[in-house]
């Protein structure tokens, strides 16, 4: 076991995951492929799509592949930072609207 | 990367390796850098045994349809990217003598395509007298690769678009984005600015309009250690962009890999990138572009006139493996016989759907 939790290196290795289940691993990285196809999303929206969504799960290999793949795809640092915004937005937003749970809970128990 | 590091790298390319004495102006360090580390390790495999497992080694040459001429190495730019070293301080430069043994084999040859490089070739004192030559040969689709700058470079370059035009000459020009930030990035500060001027220079003679007979492509190379995407969505990007936001007219996109070697390669190293960018070359690697890479069908001369298979052994000094070496014994049907002379940077051209002067080839 490395000496940290994350190696740079095992990206290359992702496809690995499917010695140990080739079925399962097969059919991920096949629904993978599709998804970032072209669609009625062009590829390059797909890619800041897949953008925001590494940093909002935090996945340091998802941010490394993502930001090259924009690069390849001539994707400007402007948009990939809008990108990232709008996922921290959504994050964000996702925990203050709660609030309202909270505000609901503290009047239902006041007099 | 560090922002020091990175200053440094902008401020050393503004000479060329050759001036500054790097160690990589020499080809043996370069050939000895390709050859070793991760593929001397086992890590990789070495291009020729990638080539073999699927019966294509060795690499052999089909009909020759290209004939490339550098006709040297002085530019008015010093990219960092360039795989040439090309600079002002390069003073190798095409003489009218190998111009002539050039015209000869121009008129003779089987191949469709003349490809005029270097360096800026509109800088070299005879490039005009040799593009008028030449375009009398009646070759079909004659290229001049213009970095767009140089048309603003001096007054005495301020015609090129209607000589251009004049001798039907086919323009293709660098252009790394469509935006100012990233061109002036890797192309040198201002470059993006006269690149544009110069394109819409080119569309008021005619080139690159829709239905024109002017041809205007554009090269496409990353700015940056990463491969480029889909070439025909880049090209809807480009095309998007540089009309909406300068009325920009061009025909096609040519998406070229940058290879590891020369000014590419020292850029690689000095930003740690290099390992990982093999890596990204080999796994990227794809028998069906083996098929049709350029120097199957391609011969690259040099400004004092050895023979290549192509632009990048010629920077790499590997020569063709051939009785025939020099332009002054030239021999399509030799040369034709030849096996192509290969190490790792050719996995740059392999890498996805491949690539060449032409762009992509899979």
């Amino acid at each position: 076991m490395a000496n940290s939790y994350y190696d740079p290196a095992d990206l290359r290795k992702f496809g690995n995951i499917t010695e140990w289940s080739e079925e399962l691993g097969t059919k991920f990285f096949d629904y993978y492929g599709k998804v970032f196809e072209e669609g009625a999303l062009s590829a390059r929206e797909k890619s800041l799509i897949a953008l925001a969504v590494a940093h909002v799960v935090k996945c340091p290999y998802c941010i490394d592949a993502y930001t090259k793949d924009g690069l390849q795809r001539g994707i400007t640092k402007e948009e990939m930072m809008e990108a990232v915004h709008a996922g921290a937005a959504i994050e964000s937003g996702a925990t203050l609207v709660h609030g309202v749970m909270m505000m609901n809970k503290y009047n239902k128990l006041s007099m | 990367m560090e922002q020091s590091i990175l200053t440094d790298i902008k401020n050393a390319a503004k000479k060329s390796l050759k001036a500054r004495h790097n160690e990589l102006a020499d080809t043996h360090r370069q050939m000895d850098i390709l050859n070793g580390g991760l593929f001397a390790d086992g890590e990789l495999p070495y291009f020729k045994d990638q080539i073999a497992k699927t019966g294509q080694f060795p690499l052999k040459p089909r009909k020759l349809e290209i004939l490339q001429i550098n006709v040297g190495y002085m530019c008015n730019q010093v990219c960092e990217h360039c795989h040439v070293d090309a600079g002002p301080d390069r003073k190798e430069i095409m003489t009218r003598d190998t111009m002539e043994l050039c015209l000869e084999v121009i008129r003779n040859t089987g191949a469709h395509t003349l490809d005029l490089t270097g360096g800026a070739p509109e800088m070299n004192p005879d490039f005009r007298w040799f593009v008028e030559e030449a375009s009398k040969a009646g070759i079909k689709d004659f290229i001049v690769r213009s970095n767009l700058t140089i048309i603003l470079a001096n007054k005495k370059y301020h015609d090129l678009p209607e000589f251009f035009k004049k001798h039907n000459v086919h323009v293709v020009s660098s252009m790394p984005h469509y935006t100012k930030g990233k061109t002036d990035k890797q192309r040198g500060d201002g470059v993006f600015d006269k690149s544009i001027q110069a394109l819409q220079k080119l569309n008021e003679v005619g080139y690159g309009m829709p239905d024109s007979n002017l041809r205007l492509d554009l090269v496409y190379n990353p700015s940056g250690a990463f491969l480029p995407s889909d070439q025909s969505a880049m090209e809807r990007d480009f095309k998007k962009a540089l009309k909406a936001d300068f009325g920009i007219e061009f025909h096609n996109l040519f998406a070229i890999t940058n290879l590891p070697i020369s000014r590419f390669l020292d850029y690689l190293i000095a930003s740690d990138n290099y390992e990982d960018y093999m890596y990204a070359l080999v796994e990227a690697y794809n028998p069906a572009a083996v098929e049709n890479v350029m120097c199957t069908n391609t011969i690259s001369v040099s400004w004092d006139g050895w023979l290549y298979d192509c632009d990048f052994n010629q920077m790499l000094d590997l020569k063709v493996a051939s009785k025939v070496k020099h332009i002054k014994d030239y021999n399509e049907g030799l040369l034709n016989d030849r096996n192509i002379v290969i190490s790792q940077h050719c996995y740059g051209c392999t890498a996805g759907a491949g690539s060449s002067c032409q762009g992509t080839v899979a």
